[in-house]
């Protein structure tokens, strides 16, 4: 007994440090800008990428609406586990009242939040679950990540253009560091890949996943490994340096190669071989939701924008880009905008025949239709109509990508 | 010319017979304090802000709000649980460094059910059957290196840390086996809308139905380990295998007995992460709490009671340390080296409380 009577003075000494502890006002309605509280919650912290380019969305989206920074409520390295769901409920006793989460796999735990706190909005971004979860408090955004993709495409293109005519490249084969198998992932390399190949028509790509959003390791070995299979220039979804950091060690070596990143500038880690980077401007999606939200205005379920929007672009090219790359990257950037060019212009590829009935193709491989959501449960799509006026729509039917088709000149090594 | 002098020692250590009680736990408590103040140093030192503030922060993110102080208990009753398993192992000089794995194939083995079955079943048998899966699946793990020691004397501790490995794979197999959605390499939450398989809320929350379980299952074991002729066997293994041989007892009898129980119970809080508290499956579903509730059993004494509040201490310093990295910015990084000085001071303490120290002075031997 005096045991547990010791233990439990002990504990009542750690206790006694709060005893100033002041007891916060949880307001559930937000009545002014000023007023609202926002919960934030990151699969890493400000060191990836990734996350870095949520921060700073959020304080931009912050700012432009006169929103103090000291209103958010951060949660990094929060994983893709039942940890989001405490995430999200302590954040809900912290008084927010509008929730984002920044990672695809924490929108199951979103949802599971937000079902148990039907007053609290949450938005799962790059999540797909909104619309089919039936909740009226659960939100998705995204933005058209695709566009940037393929803008960096143009650059990859232009470079690998000049190192086929200059004998630098005898063979137009490039790769791609990919994180995991899904639409997310598929949309954005065969963006990138239609990028380069509407400057070099017979390119070919090798997609190797690494089955983690955030592993410096696993997307170096990656990178290393399509670098041996003789590709020249490294695309990569995946959010940190390792594959520019393992382009540029194989350039240091004397090799040709070049590396186009994602989120971040990458010319700090690889000065030489950094062309570029595809960019998401996440201020830009989170401050519709965000206006939306303290106006008291319906937020909408699922919300995408793209470049015409400025919510995406690509970083500062680097000086290893070929001659002429940002007039015409210029010149894409403006026909996107206007609309002449369609990135999933149906014309532009081919697939083979689909096994599920997903879509369909033409004699030639060309697709006619194809569906954009699952309904049932079973992943493949049955429903929606995706092929308008010749083209793929993307993130219309909702704002997660769904476009995963596989198109020819593509390989996945390691699905 | 030079003058012969004994040197003594700066600092004598020497084992102490015994301590009275009250001795011990002034000791501990003046651990806590050195502990709060060195934590409080760093955070001065790194960040400059007001320790008590940080202090207060950790408590809030323990206990600030009654949500708070559930995920608490249910983190705690999960620390226990595997304490409670491991309690025997450990009184048997059995150094089992598996309950990660056996925690992990105990809650493959529930979510695999939770998953195939769903709502095909009512959900108190559904929860009988993940119960015994999980538990089943536990005392397969733990049997298995009891097995080999047993029989062919191998090193158990490596042989249960080894076993992890096996069983962390097993669940990155079987996670990606069952991923949902396709691709994402992820299960998800398990049965969101029908709930089959998820522990029934009792008066209103979410998991009291873990406190019971657990709450139980500690009484069983110290009564198990107290009063039981079984648990006398695990006391006298223990102690010295040759008494035990002396005195007729089936050593490796008790090995497999008793790792089989050990597993059991850790397989069980697998069965219970999985349907009391994530309602998912993933290789992060043990999260270390198979190491850490080394720490929980061998300062408690493996007394099942002391444990409640070990555990609790436990959680409260890593859920408080989640709580100051997210109000003061502070990296998770920098939260963890307060836990680890407190943990430090904490263990630390049982060596002055086995251990007379005495400072000698040092004598001025030269004019």
């Amino acid at each position: 007994m005096k045991k547990l009577l010791a233990l439990l003075l002990v504990l009542a000494m750690v206790f006694a440090f709060a005893a100033c502890n002041p007891k916060e006002d949880a307001g559930k309605t937000p009545e002014g800008s000023s007023d609202v509280k926002i919960g934030c919650i990151l699969i890493h912290d400000e060191n990836s990428g990734y996350d870095a380019a949520h921060i700073e969305g959020i304080k931009g989206a912050c700012a432009e609406l006169g929103i103090p920074e000291s209103n958010i409520i951060f949660k990094y390295n929060i994983p893709e586990d039942a940890k989001c769901y405490d995430a999200a409920t302590d954040l809900v006793e912290k008084g927010c009242t509008i929730i984002f989460s920044d990672s695809y796999g924490h929108q199951s735990y979103m949802q599971q939040a937000a079902t148990d706190n039907p007053s609290v909005t949450f938005v799962a971004c790059t999540g797909d679950n909104a619309a089919p979860s039936g909740l009226s408090n659960l939100k998705n955004i995204f933005p058209y990540t695709f566009e940037s993709r393929y803008v960096s495409g143009v650059v990859a293109g232009m470079k690998l253009q000049e190192m086929l005519a200059d004998g630098t490249a005898t063979d137009a084969h490039v790769g791609y560091v990919g994180a995991f198998p899904y639409a997310e992932v598929v949309c954005g390399y065969t963006a990138f890949f239609l990028g380069i190949r509407s400057i070099v028509p017979d390119a070919y790509m090798d997609v190797q996943y690494t089955n983690s959003w955030y592993d410096p390791t696993a997307e170096a070995a990656a990178a290393d490994a399509l670098l041996s299979r003789g590709c020249v220039i490294i695309g990569q979804h995946a959010d940190s340096t390792g594959a520019p950091s393992a382009v540029q060690e194989a350039y240091d070596n004397g090799a040709k190669v070049y590396s186009v990143g994602y989120n971040i500038d990458m010319l700090a880690v690889a000065p030489e071989a950094a062309l570029t980077s595809a960019q998401n401007v996440w201020s830009k999606v989170y401050v519709e939701m965000l206006r939306n939200f303290v106006e008291g205005k319906e937020v909408p379920t699922d919300f995408a924008t793209g470049y015409a929007n400025g919510a995406v672009a690509i970083s500062a090219l680097g000086a290893s880009c070929a001659a002429g790359t940002q007039e015409k990257v210029d010149e894409v950037w403006a026909a996107i905008k206007d609309g002449s060019l369609k990135v999933f212009d149906t014309s532009t590829f081919t697939c083979q025949p689909a096994a599920d009935g997903s879509y369909t193709v033409d004699a030639e491989g060309h697709v006619t239709s194809a569906f954009a959501l699952d309904t049932n449960g079973d992943w493949v799509n049955d429903s929606g109509e995706a092929i308008e006026d010749g083209a793929f729509i993307e993130s219309v039917h909702r704002s997660a990508p769904y476009f995963a088709l596989r198109i020819d000149g593509i390989t996945e090594l390691n699905n | 010319m030079h003058k012969h002098t004994m040197r003594e020692p700066f600092l004598r250590i020497s084992k102490r017979g015994s301590i009275a009680l009250p001795h011990a736990w002034g000791i501990r408590v003046s651990s806590v304090i050195l502990a709060m103040i060195l934590g409080a140093l760093f955070v001065v030192a790194v960040t400059g802000l007001n320790p008590l503030d940080v202090y207060a922060s950790m408590y809030r993110g323990a206990f600030g709000t009654e949500r708070n102080a559930w995920v608490t208990i249910r983190e705690a009753m999960m620390l226990l649980c595997i304490g409670i398993g491991l309690a025997p192992a450990f009184k048997m000089k059995f150094w089992n460094i598996g309950a990660e794995g056996q925690v992990l194939v105990g809650a493959v083995c529930a979510a695999g059910l939770m998953i195939k079955i769903g709502a095909g079943l009512p959900n108190g048998l559904l929860l009988l059957l993940m119960a015994a899966a999980g538990m089943l699946g536990g005392a397969i793990w733990g049997i298995i290196p009891a097995l080999f020691k047993a029989k062919w004397n191998s090193n158990e501790t490596l042989f249960t840390l080894m076993m992890n490995y096996v069983a962390i794979q097993i669940t990155s197999y079987c996670v990606a086996l069952w991923e949902n959605p396709r691709g994402s390499n992820k299960v998800g939450v398990i049965n969101q809308m029908n709930k089959a398989g998820w522990f029934p809320k009792l008066f209103g929350q979410d998991y009291l139905l873990n406190v019971i379980l657990v709450l139980l299952l500690a009484v069983f074991m110290f009564v198990y380990l107290k009063y039981s002729k079984q648990g006398f066997e695990i006391a006298v293994v223990g102690e010295s295998t040759n008494t035990a041989r002396y005195a007729s007892i089936r050593i490796s009898r008790v090995y497999m007995r008793t790792m089989a129980l050990s597993g059991a119970i850790c397989g069980l809080a697998g069965f219970i992460a999985v349907a009391g508290a994530d309602y998912t499956i993933s290789t992060s579903t043990a999260d270390g709490r198979g190491f850490t509730a080394i720490i929980v059993a061998w300062l408690a004494k493996f007394n099942t009671f002391v444990m409640i509040l070990i555990s609790f201490l436990i959680v409260f310093l890593q859920r408080g340390a989640s709580e100051i990295a997210s109000d003061f910015n502070l990296n998770e990084e920098a939260s963890n080296v307060i836990t680890g000085i407190i943990l430090f001071c904490i263990i630390g303490s049982e060596f002055f409380i086995n251990y007379k120290t005495r400072l000698n002075r040092r004598k001025e031997d030269a004019k």
